[in-house]
């Protein structure tokens, strides 16, 4: 039995038996992070902020969906929005919350892709945030199955049948994923627990394991600078904050945070309350059909610039790239040749690679969107191409940057 | 000392392994479409009292089925290609197909007096047999599978009339 002294405090009490304040200075007064940075670095709690919030949305919504292909439309569109006391709320903040967690993810990646904070020890903080998006992906996916209006049905029915592989023809493997020839009970009811119960679980493991590869290298700062942690953390401690390159991450960085936090959630609360319809697609709003089909089946905008890559080539060439488009970014660390860690503007060819990438991701976005006609169907071709252009670039015009 | 430590270890291992091999197993099978939806997986579709040139919709595995019973005029000017198609019991001939376009899945509508299929979403159109003539759409409507059981049709079975099909290309596999 260990020896315990008698405590003057709650907090001593807890601190004897579970470490708390060793805990409190470990992820909080002593981690440290670098001064040098911007609002773009408040990207990651606004991004755990608005996972808590779809969390806690999810949860009330929960409490009256029924995962039941004949009860799960009016469920949602009659239970939930007139019946059940501010059901409409936790709709439309869910429904906001998934497409603006997009929004912000994207930001996140930009950010990282611009200052280079996936190179030289920090490749698993950019694969593992990688692997959130495509965990992100799919519980956007499932959780639009829910409401099983025609663009759930639909959206099932066609992303579904991608798994057949084009000309493999694999029906059986669609049908397993199914569960069913067709998106029925077997398919609504394993895409209800992918969304409320296995995605979720392995989107706070993954959170997890992303916060812990920063922990090594430490978050980037805006000039990619290299600097140590240890002297900066000891000037900090010793009272010359002005002097030293750290601050700790709570309270000084975190109130930061939380500044831009108040900025994003008046932009969130606006949409919630003024303009949710965005996160609405009115096709929705009639039951599903097996037997009618919507004139036009496009993806949420987060998708639509890999939708867009799917879209103008014929089904086989289509679905490669289509599939090529979904991991290509996690090769990003090792397709970046050069040892440079820099902001784009000071990295010559990697800096109109950069915008390049951006604006062709936003145009292929735009093009997903529009129907696939005349002048439109060659943008989004074009665009296409130079996605896969620009990744093939990539190692060629880093491995010629000169060394800074 | 040791060797015993690796047994001990490698049994655990071994067994581990194989209790996880088997849930595995179990996982799959659970994924697998009930006994139910595979049972529910065949219709049966009397022919007998199906009218000339009047358009019968069923229900297939979810999909929306045509039946169109020919006229004998309608055969009769019909191309070798496109009587393939047809389903013949006795002297009757028959077109059924999976009711959704080949070009994106919208349902195509058929008009009697024309005696055609047009489907309303991209101006795809089709002949009495479902053939396609008129694009986008890249081939006829896909024949189901079948056996023809005296008068009836059992759709979900596989019979050696659409086998030839299958075989001859005058249908892909649904």
């Amino acid at each position: 039995m260990a020896h315990f002294e008698k405590a003057n405090s709650i907090e001593e009490w807890l601190d004897q038996r579970i470490g708390l304040r060793t805990l409190k200075r470990v992820m909080q007064t002593e981690y440290w992070i670098p001064k040098n940075i911007n609002f773009l670095w408040a990207m990651g709690m606004v991004l755990a902020a608005t996972f808590g919030i779809l969390l806690v949305s999810g949860i009330f919504l929960l409490m009256y969906y029924v995962p039941d292909t004949k009860e799960a439309f009016d469920s949602v569109n009659y239970t939930i929005m007139t019946e059940v006391g501010y059901g409409w709320l936790w709709r439309h903040i869910h429904g906001v919350g998934a497409s603006l967690v997009f929004l912000i993810i994207y930001i996140h990646m930009f950010t990282g892709i611009y200052y280079g904070s996936y190179k030289k020890g920090r490749e698993l903080i950019w694969i593992s945030g990688m692997l959130l998006f495509v965990l992100f992906s799919a519980e956007a996916f499932s959780g639009y199955m829910l409401p099983w209006g025609q663009m759930s049905y639909w959206a099932g029915m066609v992303i579904t049948n991608l798994f057949s592989g084009g000309s493999l023809h694999a029906d059986a493997f669609v049908e397993w994923i199914r569960g069913d020839y067709v998106p029925a009970q077997a398919f609504l009811g394993r895409f209800f627990m992918l969304h409320v119960l296995l995605m979720p679980l392995l989107i706070i493991g993954a959170i997890v394991f992303h916060f812990g590869t920063l922990r090594i290298p430490h978050v980037n700062n805006q000039d990619g600078e290299e600097f140590d942690y240890a002297e900066a953390a000891e000037l900090y401690k010793a009272g010359k904050k002005k002097e030293s390159k750290v601050i700790p991450f709570s309270p000084v960085f975190l109130s930061k945070d939380v500044f831009v936090m108040g900025v994003y959630f008046i932009l969130f609360f606006f949409l919630v309350f003024y303009h949710f319809e965005f996160a609405m697609d009115p096709v929705n709003f009639d039951p599903a059909n097996g037997l009618k089909t919507p004139a036009h089946i496009y993806p949420e905008w987060y998708f639509l610039w890999s939708y867009e890559i799917l879209r103008p080539f014929s089904t086989n060439v289509g679905l490669i790239a289509f599939a090529i488009a979904q991991v290509i970014f996690f090769t990003l660390p090792f397709l970046d040749r050069s040892p440079n860690v820099a902001p784009a503007n000071r990295r010559g060819v990697f800096h109109i690679w950069f915008w390049a990438m951006l604006v062709d991701m936003l145009v292929l976005t735009f093009m997903g969107k529009l129907p696939p006609q005349g002048i439109w169907s060659t943008i989004g071709l074009v665009a296409a191409i130079t996605f896969f252009i620009l990744w093939i670039a990539l190692p060629i015009i880093t491995k010629t940057e000169k060394k800074l | 000392m040791s060797n015993r430590r690796d047994f001990m270890g490698m049994a655990l291992g071994g067994f581990t392994a194989l209790g996880g091999i088997g849930a595995l197993y179990a996982m799959k099978k659970t994924w697998d479409p009930l006994p139910s939806v595979k049972s529910a997986g065949f219709t049966t579709i009397d022919l007998k009292d199906a009218p000339e040139n009047v358009l019968i919709t069923e229900k297939w595995r979810g999909k929306p089925i045509f039946v169109l019973k020919q006229s004998k005029d309608m055969v009769a000017k019909m191309k070798e290609d496109d009587k393939k198609r047809l389903i013949n019991i006795g002297d009757e001939h028959y077109a059924v197909c999976v009711g959704l376009c080949t070009h994106l899945g919208c349902i195509p509508g058929y008009r009697p007096e024309t005696k055609d299929f047009l489907c309303a979403c991209h101006g795809g159109m089709y002949d009495s047999s479902a053939n396609v003539t008129k694009a986008p759409p890249p081939r006829g409507l896909d024949i189901p599978p079948f056996k023809i059981d005296g008068t009836k049709l059992v759709l979900g079975e596989t019979g050696p009339e659409y086998e030839k099909m299958l075989a001859d290309g005058t249908t892909l596999k649904v």
